[in-house]
């Protein structure tokens, strides 16, 4: 469960100072599948890193399970992060010769896990994602797919309150792509999963139940999308 | 966050990179090598100066001519040079009874020695039959010098191991006629080795002070028309009392030598104890000084540590962004960078110190000096690596944690 309410976010640039997010409120529900979408420079990534408690808002409010993060230090951000976030990245950003296990492990070794129960839901995680025979390849033994793959199944492992990932296909090529969305959707579907996507394309926004557009800091609209793509469905603009 | 999962990651980090990792650590093992090999060749020296002097006996008194200073500052004055005569040996000799077991003249000079084809100079001592035993020699074959010797002026020497070796090889000396500066003299004696010590003791030939200075060592061992001698060796009879017949000694010569009571003294009178505490004043400045440029090495090598460090973070923002965004925290990043630097400086060390072992125990067999490896100085030198590494590792660590998670994810 999210809470905004008023988000701003202003960085000081030299001299001029910019408005990044500028008074941006909405809510987001547990189980939902939102897409928050606008082009670059709209402020998107500013958001993602205020919901992905990467950041803090300038003013504003933003509670995450009706805990304000405004209140909390370095420690406890990095403690939410570990706990209730889960962040896909573009660059999926694995840890080079690591294997997928234990790149998957991670978030659970901050969190303070013992090594068996990591191992226990880093393989249930990568089983999850269809990787459970790719558990000891380092990521450049494996193609881009599968290492988006890896990077979601590190992102669901802590199971998360909110699985936020940022342009997931924007290093893939379409079909791939494709593959990537389905399995978004699908862990919506089958585990009630809360995901965000953010991204710039109307194509990957529209795979997911509700759309909320960005420019220049300010939401622009927030609407059900009441027919959303199932993965698969041919591209049409 | 355990240690060891810490200490995995530094490894593989360490791996990734494998040839800047061994560049980055040759510093430190450069440092601690020198600084383990350093010490135990230093008290190695130490150990072998103690034990030739405390050979010569601890209740012995040695009085040489000249003045007691350290300084060089009074070296240049036109001071003349001051002797000690066979005369003054007389005087204590008569004047010491019952407190002195012994009271032995000295002169020495180098000289030119001749048996067959070999030749070479070395050191001859023109001692009395007492020498022996005042400075616990002991034989290794025939006789030491003896009174009969010096009352007849014979012409004989007894050898040190080295002189032995040198001109006869493994046959014995003893019968055979060597040539001292032309003077043709018969070996009676062969000293036994008194090993590596303090300037080459075996490397010495004995000769009856008496024919000495009647064949060999001609005007130089005469001053004003009077015998001199290097040194007067007093054998103290109750150890309790040297202090004592230091003092009475210094009160005989000052008389003899007729000086005011506002003169320094024109001699000085050391026991044993004086000497090792001005030789190892020496040695432990010499082995402070050494150190420190050891210490230099290591300062240098810990810089390099800490621009690699540096680098490494810098690379590996992004790694540090993601870290962050899974839920580490400042301190565990801080952490981790900690260990991957003391990792490395502490490889340095522990490859720094087989080196420095190696490095010593090779001038030990090659014979140079019997270096002595003590526990203390390797856990110095480890504990040395270990303080490098936290604390050029500190500033990079520090550096990587401060970073914004989302500047660092997004570092290109």
């Amino acid at each position: 469960m999210i809470q905004a309410e008023g988000l701003t976010k202003v960085y000081q640039m030299g001299e001029s100072e910019v408005r990044a997010l500028d008074g941006a409120s909405f809510t987001i529900g547990k189980g939902e599948m939102v897409s928050i979408m606008g082009p670059s420079g709209s402020g998107k990534s500013t958001l993602m890193s205020i919901i992905g408690c990467l950041d803090v808002p300038t003013s504003g409010q933003y509670s995450l399970d009706g805990v304000s993060v405004e209140s909390l230090g370095e420690r406890g951000l990095a403690e939410v992060r570990g706990r209730k976030i889960g962040f896909v990245f573009q660059q999926f950003n694995l840890l080079a010769r690591t294997s997928a296990l234990e790149n998957v492990m991670l978030p659970l070794t901050y969190a303070g896990y013992s090594g068996r129960e990591r191992e226990k839901r880093a393989f249930a995680a990568l089983e999850r994602v269809g990787l459970g025979d790719r558990t000891h390849h380092a990521p450049n033994e494996l193609s881009g797919g599968q290492q988006q793959r890896v990077a979601i199944a590190r992102a669901i492992v802590n199971e998360p309150t909110i699985l936020l990932a940022d342009e997931p296909t924007g290093a893939l090529d379409s079909k791939t792509g494709v593959e990537i969305m389905d399995l978004f959707q699908s862990l919506h579907r089958d585990s009630g999963q809360t995901v965000i996507l953010v991204t710039h394309d109307a194509y990957v926004a529209r795979h997911t139940d509700r759309i909320i557009r960005i420019s220049d800091g300010r939401i622009v609209s927030d609407d059900i999308n009441p027919n959303p793509i199932k993965a698969g469905t041919a591209r049409e603009e | 966050m355990l240690f060891s999962e810490n200490f995995k990651i530094a490894l593989r980090a360490l791996r990734a990179n494998k040839m800047r990792s061994v560049l980055t650590i040759l510093g430190i093992v450069i440092g601690v090598a020198t600084v383990v090999a350093l010490l135990s060749i230093g008290n190695g020296a130490t150990a072998s100066i103690t034990s030739s002097i405390q050979s010569g006996g601890s209740n012995l008194l040695t009085v040489s001519p000249g003045r007691l200073q350290m300084g060089m500052a009074s070296m240049g004055q036109s001071q003349q040079m001051s002797h000690l005569y066979y005369n003054d040996f007389e005087l204590l000799e008569r004047t010491l009874t019952g407190r002195a077991e012994s009271v032995v003249p000295v002169y020495q000079s180098s000289y030119q020695v001749t048996f067959g084809d070999e030749s070479f100079s070395t050191t001859v001592s023109g001692v009395v039959e007492e020498h022996a035993q005042v400075r616990s020699f002991s034989l290794a074959d025939g006789r030491f010098i003896s009174e009969g010797d010096n009352k007849s002026h014979l012409r004989v020497a007894v050898l040190g191991d080295t002189v032995a070796t040198d001109l006869f090889g493994s046959f014995s000396p003893i019968g055979k006629t060597i040539s001292i500066n032309g003077v043709k003299f018969e070996v009676v004696g062969l000293l036994e080795s008194k090993g590596a010590g303090l300037g080459s003791p075996d490397d010495i030939i004995f000769v009856p002070i008496e024919t000495g200075y009647s064949k060999l060592f001609g005007d130089t061992a005469n001053y004003n028309g009077r015998k001199t001698v290097n040194n007067i060796l007093v054998s103290v009879t109750e150890t309790g009392e040297m202090d004592t017949v230091s003092a009475q000694i210094a009160y005989i010569l000052r008389r003899a030598h007729e000086l005011k009571p506002s003169e320094e003294q024109d001699f000085n009178v050391l026991s044993q104890t004086d000497t090792l505490a001005t030789l190892n004043s020496v040695t432990q400045t010499l082995t402070i000084f050494l150190g420190a440029i050891a210490g230099i090495s290591l300062l240098v090598g810990g810089i390099g540590i800490m621009n690699i460090m540096l680098v490494s973070v810098t690379e590996r923002t992004k790694e540090i962004g993601l870290r962050k965004a899974v839920g580490a925290t400042k301190n565990q990043i801080l952490t981790q960078f900690l260990i991957e630097t003391v990792t490395l400086s502490l490889l340095g060390g522990i490859v720094g110190i087989l080196l420095g072992v190696g490095i010593a125990t090779a001038f030990s067999v090659m014979g140079l000096i019997s270096s002595v490896i003590t526990v203390d100085s390797i856990l110095m030198a480890f504990l040395f690596a270990l303080a490098i590494g936290v604390f050029f590792g500190l500033y990079p660590a520090l550096r990587a944690a401060s970073l914004h998670p989302m500047v660092a994810l997004r570092y290109e």
